[in-house]
């Protein structure tokens, strides 16, 4: 479960504080300083311990040697220069960009679909919670039900498309197949999970301007271009980001279906490293890696920060 | 898959319930559509597991389970011999499911409470409190929601193994267990809404602001707090890289990791698919009992805060 699931909008943010209300809030302020502190201590133990310490570590046994088991060994740039170098490393990049490009593009086309049928159609809650059952299953799951039904020997997918006339396809086992497949099988989880998030964008769309479009004899298909898109641009763009992000670690269904295989076809970048660290115990060079789709990632968050920036007004 | 609703105007609008127009047609197929592709693999999940994993060859088209027998269960669950087991395809491999969900119990409810009694403190000192560097410290928890998780694992799992948590419950725990970005900002927005004159009435009754906390803002709040908790229920049951990374001991092993290993344990000629099968639904069954229960509180928490 990468990606984030955020809160719905509160419906009013607090008031402006009266004048008394203001002189009240100074006089409790040192008592709220040290309840907040001790408020916010655990968080801020579990931060510092597991998100901020791990972090400057990380970046820092990137120009190590490590093995794990003998203290690492400080060797500057190597590690970077040896990445470049690394056929390996490319080509999980490769294979990680292509995962997500197939991904990205068929989960937002489809949850776009999706959540424009559920808000013009009918808004149950019975259908919106059917198609997001797939998200809440575990990854580990959803890979071995797919992977049983992309079976190139019984599966029932091949035993369709022979039965349809077609021949068998190794959908884990061919290297130009494999990551489409996982690609997909990913898509079938995450679409009603997008689709919702999108519905919940669809939903801040007033109705008048659909009742108004219609009066001037609009159709569906026309307000779908002229409504619908340009005012849910935005929130589409958030979707992007939060769901690219989060394709870009993907690991759980490489790891239980194809290992990587079939010859590096589905090495994806965190497979790789977890590889590298716990396979070769090169913890070194895997940090090296990671630091790198650190950056990439950042760069995706950074970007969704410039998207999102109108909203920081939470931030007072 | 562009589904268009072709809605053509009308000029009777009475006209309109008694025959559904082209598009609507359309659009429920489509939806449907949707439906289906999202329910067969569950549907195929039971079908293969009910099915006798000998027999399953024999008939890989068939939409009714092969040969129909609960074995699969059986020897998921240890009642079946071994003998039973291999008749019907398993490969005799044991899986200790009571133990792993257990320990999935163990581990998915610890890091539950934790994250959303600390994040409900922490939310509250964000929403609420006035604090010199408040907003210096929320920006910090910000990044480290960007920062992804296969990051900080690596130099975690050294933690683990430096303070010997490796193949323990706390090591599986703690990483999550005092913090997760999400439940912060998720309870902060929902505290923010709060109205303060509450707050401001039970402080000039001379409450303390822990009082106010426990007494107020906790009660009054058992609505998202019950969400946040069954969506970290739900995340913590599902996580696999962790767990997988200081947890693969067989005393500490939670399902999604069983299961896993139980996959790479089967021949890779002839898997036992109905045993996988059994053991997936069995492993995804708490989560969908708790989605059945809870749809409409997942279902109504997914969304955004504050796009305008």
């Amino acid at each position: 479960m990468a990606t984030v699931l955020l809160p719905e909008a509160t419906p009013s943010t607090p008031a402006q504080p009266t004048a008394s209300a203001r002189s009240n809030r100074r006089r409790a302020t040192r008592r709220q300083t040290w309840t907040a502190l001790a408020f916010i201590a655990p968080s801020l133990l579990g931060f510092v311990v597991f998100y901020f310490w791990p972090t400057l570590r990380g970046i820092y046994l990137s120009f190590t040697d490590f093995d794990v088991f003998t203290d690492p060994v400080w060797v500057g740039l190597d590690n970077y220069t040896r990445l470049f170098g690394d056929e390996t490393f490319w080509n999980s990049a490769r294979v990680t960009v292509q995962y997500v490009l197939i991904n990205i593009t068929l989960q937002t086309i489809l949850a776009l679909a999706l959540a424009v049928l559920i808000h013009r159609v009918t808004q149950s809650t019975f259908l919106r919670s059917v198609v997001v059952a797939p998200y809440l299953v575990a990854n580990v799951v959803v890979a071995l039900v797919w992977f049983w039904m992309l079976d190139y020997q019984i599966g029932i997918v091949n035993q369709g498309i022979e039965w349809l006339g077609g021949n068998a396809i190794a959908f884990f086992g061919d290297e130009s197949w494999a990551i489409p497949t996982i690609a997909l099988v990913n898509t079938w989880r995450h679409v009603g999970y997008t689709a919702l998030l999108i519905f919940a964008g669809l939903q801040m769309i007033p109705k008048e301007v659909y009742e108004a479009a219609r009066t001037e004899g609009a159709n569906e298909w026309k307000m779908f271009w002229k409504i619908t898109v340009p005012l849910l641009r935005p929130v589409l763009a958030l979707v992007l980001v939060i769901t690219m992000i989060g394709s870009f670690q993907v690991f759980d269904t490489v790891a239980v279906t194809t290992s990587g295989g079939p010859a590096d076809a589905t090495r994806v970048v965190q497979y790789y490293i977890f590889d590298l660290a716990f396979q070769r115990l090169d913890f070194g060079y895997a940090s090296a890696v990671s630091v790198m789709l650190l950056l990439v990632l950042a760069v995706i968050a950074f970007i969704q920060l410039r998207l999102t920036r109108a909203n920081e007004s939470d931030l007072n | 898959m562009t589904t268009q609703l072709e809605t053509p105007r009308r000029t009777r609008p009475s006209a309109r319930r008694a025959r559904p127009s082209l598009g609507k047609v359309l659009a429920w197929t489509a939806l449907i559509g949707f439906v289906l592709v999202t329910l067969f693999p569950f549907y195929w999940m039971l079908r293969t597991a009910l099915s006798n994993g000998a027999a399953l060859a024999t008939d890989p088209g068939s939409l009714a389970p092969v040969d129909f027998t609960w074995g699969a269960f059986e020897r998921v669950l240890g009642i079946a011999t071994t003998g039973e087991a291999q008749a019907e395809g398993g490969s005799g491999a044991s899986l200790d499911f009571w133990g792993y969900l257990l320990n999935s119990v163990i581990v998915a409810t610890s890091i539950t409470l934790g994250q959303v009694f600390f994040g409900a403190l922490a939310a509250y000192a964000f929403a609420r409190l006035q604090w010199p560097g408040r907003n210096g410290v929320f920006f910090l928890f910000l990044l480290a929601l960007m920062v992804p998780p296969i990051f900080t694992q690596l130099p975690n799992f050294l933690l683990m193994r430096d303070l010997g948590l490796v193949n323990t419950y706390a090591g599986i725990i703690l990483p999550f267990f005092f913090m997760t970005p999400f439940a912060i900002f998720f309870l902060r927005q929902f505290f923010l809404g709060i109205s303060s004159e509450i707050e401001e009435a039970a402080r000039l009754d001379g409450a303390s602001n822990l009082r106010i906390f426990f007494r107020i803002i906790l009660p009054m709040s058992t609505g998202p707090l019950a969400t946040l908790a069954i969506l970290q229920y739900i995340q913590a049951w599902n996580e696999y890289f962790w767990p997988l990374l200081v947890g693969s001991d067989n005393s500490v092993r939670v399902l999604t990791v069983a299961l896993g290993v139980f996959r790479s344990q089967t021949p890779q000629g002839a898997p036992d698919w109905a045993g996988l099968m059994a053991a997936a639904l069995l492993a995804a069954l708490p989560i969908l009992i708790l989605f059945v229960i809870f749809s409409r509180k997942i279902v109504n928490s997914i969304g955004f805060s504050g796009i305008k």
